[in-house]
């Protein structure tokens, strides 16, 4: 399968994540304090990570709060 | 001095509202916003670098002392600044989002007609939407309307550091404005921002000024200071202009001699 994430096209081969909670292990963002993830321009709620699915194709944004002004 | 203010629900007492990019390094940002007073500080919305996902970055810095205002910097359009929104919602638990729209990188001045769009529909999803525009008293008037929080024109381009080019605007859109009304953008000194409350704002939003300083934690002091000097003399009441001069000592008794 293949994710467009943050505007770069990833294959995935073998084990294909299921969920947004199971991408984010695959991806090993541990620190998810100011993260937020979108799936195809629709906010996916960090309570609903682990039910959320991600389907080839999909588009995923994956954001932090970072410094601006 | 207890002079304290809000936006939608939320309550300060500093007036100074100030950005987190562009410092040295860290520490020279947290002495900055230390030195400055602020309780409400800036931060941008951007994808997260995978490879370096083990850093929470500035916000454990700065999470836990200051109430976070989240931008919409860099969107060109209403649908991706409502979708930056929805992100730092999500990101940061706050309702507060500093709505900015620009049309052009070269001058990153706002989109009135993709910033109207944006802060109506914002506004109906429950944020509390602070919106940077250009200084334009209708399309303050019209942000104002759809129910924004606070409506903040810029004095100048982001960045430009040319202070409020049209104080005269600044005078209508603050006798149109009953929401709070900030100067976001362009404060190049302190005495721009004393300028700024002078006119009547609630507060000023700058980043550069301070940031881009040679010494930036004791310009964050002078602005600290600039905010609040140019705060008490709005309330304080300015004379007015005069073309002649008018003594202030007493005219009577003045000594001649004999001639």
């Amino acid at each position: 399968m293949e994710l467009m994430i943050n505007g770069e096209v990833q294959r995935f081969d073998s084990e294909n994540p299921q969920t947004v909670a199971e991408l984010m292990v695959f991806l090993e963002i541990t620190e998810k304090r100011g993260v937020a993830v979108a799936v195809n321009d629709e906010v996916v709620p960090r309570r609903k990570w682990g039910e959320s699915p991600v389907n080839d194709g999909d588009r995923v944004e994956i954001i932090r709060a970072t410094q601006g002004g | 001095m207890d002079d304290r203010w809000k936006v939608g629900p939320y309550e300060f007492s500093s007036r100074l509202l100030v950005g987190t990019a562009k410092y040295p390094n860290y520490q020279v940002m947290l002495d900055a916003l230390e030195a400055s007073g602020t309780d409400l500080v800036t931060v941008a919305i951007r994808r997260l670098d995978i490879d370096a996902s083990s850093e929470s970055g500035v916000l454990e810095l700065i999470s836990d002392r200051y109430e976070l205002l989240p931008n919409t910097a860099g969107c060109y359009t209403a649908k991706d600044a409502i979708l930056t929104a929805n992100l730092a919602r999500e990101a940061l638990e706050t309702n507060l989002i500093k709505l900015e729209v620009i049309a052009d990188d070269e001058t990153l001045l706002p989109d009135g007609e993709e910033l109207l769009k944006a802060a109506g529909a914002l506004v109906d999803d429950g944020f509390v939407v602070m919106a940077y525009t250009n200084d334009d008293p209708v399309l303050c008037r019209k942000l104002q309307d759809l129910g924004c929080a606070a409506v903040m024109p810029l004095g100048s381009p982001i960045g430009s550091g040319m202070g409020i080019r049209n104080p005269y605007n600044f005078r209508i859109i603050r006798e149109i404005l009953e929401v709070p009304m900030l100067l976001d953008a362009g404060v190049g000194t302190p005495s721009d921002a004393t300028l700024a409350m002078e006119l009547g704002c609630d507060g000023v939003l700058l980043n550069t000024a301070i940031s881009g300083a040679e010494k930036p934690v004791t310009m964050a002091r002078a602005f600290k200071l600039a905010v609040e000097a140019g705060r008490l003399a709005y309330q304080s009441g300015r004379i007015p202009k005069r073309l002649y001069a008018q003594a202030s000592s007493p005219l009577e008794g003045v000594v001649h001699s004999e001639s």
